[in-house]
């Protein structure tokens, strides 16, 4: 029989895991409706019920200031779907099936976060045009807007090896999906993701100013509505390349040693 | 030293915080034998598959697949070993063939490979008018059937099944019965474990019985019935009735065993549908009526009776 030659196979095992998620993405129900319902829902409810009432400074429509943040809202969200599909694989043998086959150790995980990004693209070019229809405007160019997305996807791909992480310490897949909204909840909340840190608590604004999604979200908005952009954008990417240099490592040996109970 | 056997195993040990699975468990599997591993629930069979597998190490003792040592060979152990777990590990949101060529690309294929051999399992496990449908419209059966197809999409050398037909109705049962039989046939060892003795003695060449992390007994199926004492004539004069004119009809036939409470006979006999006409006989000659009369085969029940009720050391019913 032809077998393929190993150093090929990364990438023939991490394309055959990222086609088997997209193909769950677009057939199973609350993955389908994570990738539309959600993300249009999440625009349109925080720029029509918050856009009366929170004026930042220096921008004239809200949604203008919203929906960088809620990029980073719904990949958070679809994010936390991926610890709860990788503690279902867990519980469902899939990942004793896969850890007996003569595949790559870290292809389960890595087509897993590549789906995700392919998802990421989608979800962004949906809130981007619906942004657009409420009033949303790129004020820095094709350049720098690309160089959002691409920052959106960084932070999506982090987001996606934490949860991975998650699933596999915590296994049960509702337990998962409820660990993974408790964690992305306050992180969202206290950032600059819907209001500017200088308005909250003076103890409050210590974390959230150190909190890895206002540094992406600050640099997004740079982005977007021009101004500085290159110190916002250096720190989220270390941030990023930090959090992939530990999340990596231990969630792919934490796969290795893991099994179904 | 002598040749290592395609699946082999010395003093493996597992334990699992204070439990533990496995206590020392030594097993040889010659090529193209069929073994079932028979035992309750927390014998440790599936342990000592998942060991075998490569999904576990073990706390002690070795383990060869293939001549390859599953500790430090474990990456080419996988290229020649299958796994069908305890569950019916596919993705149901993937349709069967889709399933199958998924596991033929991790499983290094081609992609044309991949694609042919998925047709040709889908064939052989008689999928074939639900292969575009998604495996979540499966019943148990087929499920289970695409399961085990997804175990031999790379061609193993040695197929681990673990309770393959668990949770399936009769019928399912069957058809993966004999669907066992027709792979068997064609060289693969395999090495399945169960909880039943009657689906150990239809598919397996020879049976491996554990029990608490041990392996209590080995031998042919014939080998372990005649141990356990084969077959039982079971005859009953209804409850509250008296046994004892039975029993004295019967007395020189065997070890008696008399249940006065049930009203119940048990004569245990070597071979059953002889003696069977010869009691017969015995009941109409002496004008004795019994309310229920039935030959019955040993159960897993009376294996581990016979087994576990002796002795804790190992039976070699073989020798």
């Amino acid at each position: 029989m032809t077998v393929v030659s190993s150093p090929a196979r990364v990438w023939v095992d991490i394309g055959a895991i990222t086609a088997r998620n997209l193909r769950r993405l677009v057939r199973v129900p609350t993955l389908i409706a994570f990738a539309t319902v959600q993300p249009v829902l999440f625009v349109l409810l925080f720029t029509y019920t918050w856009g009366g009432a929170v004026h930042p400074p220096g921008v004239t429509h809200y949604v203008d200031y919203v929906l960088p943040g809620t990029f980073v809202l719904a990949i958070a969200f679809g994010a936390s779907q991926t610890g709860v599909a990788v503690a279902d694989d867990l519980a469902t043998g899939m990942i004793d099936r896969f850890r007996a086959l003569p595949m790559t150790r870290s292809a389960v995980l890595a087509g897993r976060t590549v789906a995700d990004a392919v998802r990421n693209l989608f979800v962004l070019a949906l809130m981007t045009g619906v942004g657009h229809l409420i009033g949303f405007r790129f004020h820095a160019g094709y350049g720098a807007a690309l160089a959002a997305f691409g920052l959106a996807l960084a932070i999506g791909v982090a987001f996606s090896w934490i949860f991975a992480l998650l699933g596999l310490l915590v296994r049960d897949p509702e337990s998962a999906g409820i660990g993974g909204l408790l964690a992305v909840i306050p992180l969202i909340f206290v950032s600059s993701t819907f209001v500017p840190v200088a308005t909250m608590p003076g103890w409050l604004q210590a974390f959230a100013r150190f909190n890895p999604i206002t540094i992406t979200v600050d640099a997004l908005r740079a982005l977007c509505l021009g101004g500085p952009t290159a110190t916002h954008v250096w720190q989220a990417l270390a941030w990023i390349t930090g959090l992939l240099a530990v999340t990596i490592p231990v969630a792919v040996l934490r796969y290795r040693r893991t099994t179904a109970t | 030293m002598s040749e290592r056997a395609v699946v082999e195993a010395e003093g493996l040990v597992k334990r699992f915080g204070s439990v533990t699975a496995l206590a020392g468990v030594d097993l040889r599997v010659p090529a193209g034998d069929v073994v079932g591993l028979l035992g309750p629930n927390g014998a440790g069979k599936t342990t000592l598959v998942r060991i075998l597998a490569t999904l576990l190490r073990p706390d002690a003792g070795r383990a060869w697949v293939g001549g390859l040592d599953v500790a430090t060979e474990a990456a080419e152990v996988r290229r020649v070993v299958g796994l069908s777990g305890q569950f019916a590990a596919v993705d149901g949101y993937l349709t069967g063939r889709e399933n199958l060529r998924m596991i033929g690309r991790l499983s290094g294929l081609r992609a044309a490979a991949a694609r042919s051999r998925a047709d040709e399992l889908i064939d052989v496990f008689e999928l074939a008018g639900a292969a575009d449908r998604t495996a979540r419209t499966y019943s148990g059966g087929m499920r289970r059937r695409l399961d085990v197809a997804a175990s031999m999409v790379a061609m193993p050398k040695v197929l681990f099944l673990d309770e393959p037909t668990t949770g399936l109705d009769p019928r399912g049962r069957l058809g993966l019965w004999e669907l066992l039989t027709r792979l068997t046939s064609q060289g693969v060892t395999l090495l399945l474990t169960t909880q039943y003795l009657e689906e150990a003695d239809r598919l397996a060449d020879r049976i491996v019985v554990m029990d608490a992390g041990r392996v209590i007994a080995t031998g042919t199926a014939d080998e372990l019935k005649a141990r356990v004492g084969g077959d039982r004539l079971e005859l009953s004069v209804g409850p509250g009735a008296d046994p004892a004119p039975l029993a004295a009809a019967l007395a020189d036939l065997g070890a008696l065993v008399v249940d006065a409470e049930l009203g119940r006979v048990v004569l245990p006999v070597s071979d059953g549908p002889a003696i069977l006409s010869e009691v017969v006989a015995r009941l109409a000659g002496a004008g004795l009526p019994v309310a229920d009369l039935a030959l019955r085969r040993p159960t897993l029940d009376d294996v581990f009776l016979s087994l576990t009720g002796t002795a804790p050391s190992v039976v070699d019913v073989a020798s």
